[in-house]
């Protein structure tokens, strides 16, 4: 789960963590009254969406006046903000930071991951920050310095201080770098973090290390024992489906092909959108229905495949092995009359009760087009994507 | 010969009594020589009781004690999952494999760090367990798709593994132990761990290794077959089509420098000699070529 960085800062202050005061709005006069109440001679208007690289993409701006603050919160407020990772149709903007202006001698990086290779959570710096931290990585490897963290004792002292000079914070700062980063990874160890990203980390004029963005996301897996963390959820940052498909538990992600599938397995599933490229045709989305695929879950599943404009075709690939496959036969015509199925199906099924499954979708009436394994699948769904653009 | 698992393990169910440990004890009971093989079950306040004519116990020391078993398989809910695994390490198990799917990260590094000098091997957490077809099954599997034969089958995907199971039986190959590692970040036994086990088990001739986007353990498995591997390697990555940064935090794939995807993956196990294939039908057929 994401969370704005306004979010991830009030999470970081509580651990010690230094950040710039600042004030969340949710509308032009919020914003006056933030820069008012934060007083000073300059101020930073930022667009708080979940995507990265705000900046770049006008969503980020210096006042110098409270009559800025106004002009810039309403030029910002309510845009579609487009960013690299955002996609091409941006992301409008509902919520701002206020935030108090910093002096800034030098930015630096600092990131918190959980690691596979150490199975561990890794703590990355680098004295290159305010930038993509993978060119670093691409261009700079050497300038990335990393530490794995001991689980039972946490992030030590002197290793905090040793990160710290090695991105040239200078002596005078080690010590509060040092309880920055401890409070960092605090945070990220008490919340079930599974990112934290502070890009820039920034060294003041007054030689202080303060947070000037966070990003921090959580393991999903966890949230079970944070309500606090669930109640920082903005369903406006989400897409629709994907939240749809969350209530279902199914597991879902658009893509910008037209052959929607529903598979059970992530690793299926992913292989039933690789086998569909292969044969030349472009996945709408991935769609792992879980091991027990009832009727309800697979109409839900095609409800929410079908809400894409796109969709031309849907190929169901259910390798049943606990599942037999007259059960999920019979929901998969209950599932395709419910829904008034116009775009063509292909159905493959393999395991447990194979033949009455497939006896099912044949006397079913309903023009279901049954294929004997993955590649027959494949074949035919992507031909009768072809066939529906010809006609 | 088999890995991990044969006819004579002994093993516990740790959650015997939820619903999941129930229908799967029952299945793994009813398969080959199960009924000798599934000799306790643990759930806390409900030893004494039993399931299926398999004895409860409160602990898995006491199980242990009571029936001499090597090996457990846990169904517990994901929020007790990790102690389960830790219990069972405490018990000194010869093996653990964690069916659970959703155990906190969290949980997982800590008992991964617990387990660091001991003996005791984990397979999962968030996996379908292990297969030696007609001899024994123990997780989640369709057992009536196997059959005991000269492949090994090593994969972090549930289905997907199936899968090649099923092309393997359409071209008339069995296999010697089938040893899903699950798909979870930090977890037990790495396809490096279980590709050296088939090395030097007699009985396997070849192996299916499949694996998919994340992390850079196939690379590490590829680069051990280059040096060691007796035996053919046919290998299979999911996600070619998977966008970008979807699942994995952006900053993920630095730690692994810039490692992770499918292309990548495939292209070194490629430069190990390791037997390609992009497309995941041709998963049997591929195996059976080079087996000929």
């Amino acid at each position: 789960m994401k969370i704005h960085e306004y979010q991830g800062k009030e999470i970081l202050r509580k651990y010690g963590v230094a950040t710039p005061r600042g004030i969340p709005c949710f509308s032009v006069d919020e914003a006056v009254a933030a820069a008012q109440e934060l007083g000073g001679k300059a101020w930073v208007v930022k667009a708080q969406i979940h995507a990265g690289g705000r900046g770049k993409g006008g969503g980020v701006k210096l006042a110098k006046s409270p009559a800025e603050v106004e002009q810039h919160a309403s030029q910002v407020l309510g845009m579609q903000l487009k960013t690299h990772q955002t996609g091409p149709e941006g992301q409008k903007v509902r919520r701002l930071l206020i935030e108090e202006g910093a002096n800034i001698k030098k930015e630096l990086y600092v990131g918190m991951v959980v690691d596979r290779g150490s199975q561990r959570v890794v703590l990355m710096a680098s004295s290159e920050g305010g930038m993509d931290i993978e060119e670093v990585a691409a261009r700079t490897p050497e300038k990335i310095h990393k530490v794995a963290i001991d689980p039972m004792t946490g992030l030590a002292g002197t290793e905090a201080e040793d990160i710290a000079r090695k991105i040239g914070i200078p002596e005078k700062a080690v010590a509060q770098a040092r309880d920055f980063l401890q409070g960092l990874y605090k945070a990220f160890d008490d919340t079930d973090a599974s990112l934290a990203e502070i890009n820039p980390l920034i060294l003041t004029g007054e030689d202080k290390v303060l947070a000037l963005d966070a990003k921090m996301n959580f393991d999903d897996n966890a949230l079970f024992r944070h309500p606090d963390i669930v109640a920082m959820r903005d369903l406006d940052e989400e897409d629709p489906a994907e939240i749809e498909a969350s209530k279902f538990d199914l597991s879902y992600i658009q893509l910008d092909g037209d052959i929607g599938c529903l598979v059970n397995g992530a690793g299926l599933a992913m292989a039933t959108m690789d086998i569909i490229k292969l044969y030349g045709g472009s996945p709408a989305n991935f769609l792992d229905v879980g091991g027990g695929a009832s009727t309800e879950k697979v109409t839900e599943a095609f409800k929410i495949m079908l809400r894409n404009p796109k969709l031309k075709a849907i190929l169901v690939n259910i390798f049943g092995g606990i599942m037999k496959c007259d059960v999920i036969a019979e929901g998969v015509v209950t599932a395709a009359r419910e829904v008034h199925l116009k775009v063509p199906l292909v159905v493959r099924l393999e395991g447990t009760n194979v033949e009455l499954g497939k006896k099912i979708l044949a006397e079913s009436s309903l023009p279901i087009i049954s294929a004997n394994n993955m590649a027959d699948a494949a074949e035919k769904v992507v031909a009768a994507v072809r066939k529906t653009v010809n006609e | 010969m088999s890995i991990l698992i044969n006819k004579d393990t002994k093993l516990i169910t740790q959650g015997i009594t939820g619903k999941t440990g129930q229908f799967h004890t029952k299945m793994g009971k009813e398969y080959a020589n199960g009924r000798n093989c599934y000799v306790a079950g643990v759930t806390p306040k409900k030893g004494g009781q039993s399931f299926e004519g398999i004895p409860i116990f409160e602990t898995v020391k006491e199980a242990k004690k009571a029936t001499g078993a090597t090996v457990s398989v846990i169904y517990v809910p994901p929020p007790f999952a990790a102690a389960a695994i830790e219990e069972a390490v405490d018990a000194e198990l010869e093996l653990v494999i964690c069916i659970t799917e959703g155990i906190p990260v969290r949980d997982m590094i800590r008992t991964k760090y617990k387990m660091q000098s001991r003996n005791t091997r984990l397979i999962g957490p968030n996996c379908p367990g292990v297969i030696t077809p007609d001899e024994i099954k123990i997780g989640i599997m369709p057992g009536h798709i196997h059959k005991k034969g000269p492949v090994g089958v090593v994969s972090r995907s549930g289905t997907l593994t199936y899968e090649a199971v099923g092309q393997l039986r359409e071209v008339g190959l069995g296999q010697s132990t089938c040893v899903g590692i699950g798909g979870d970040p930090v977890n037990g036994l790495k396809h490096i761990d279980v590709m050296r086990m088939f090395n030097d088990d007699p009985r396997t001739e070849a192996v299916i290794m499949v694996g998919e986007i994340g992390g850079s353990e196939e690379e590490a498995c590829a680069r051990w077959v280059k040096d060691n591997m007796k035996k053919p390697v046919v290998g299979f990555i999911a996600g070619v089509t998977a966008p970008p940064g979807k699942r994995m935090g952006h900053a993920g794939a630095i730690i692994s420098g810039g490692k992770g995807t499918a292309a990548e993956k495939l292209a070194v196990m490629e430069e190990c000699g390791i037997k390609v294939t992009r497309n995941p039908a041709e998963m049997g057929k591929l195996l059976r070529a080079i087996l000929k």
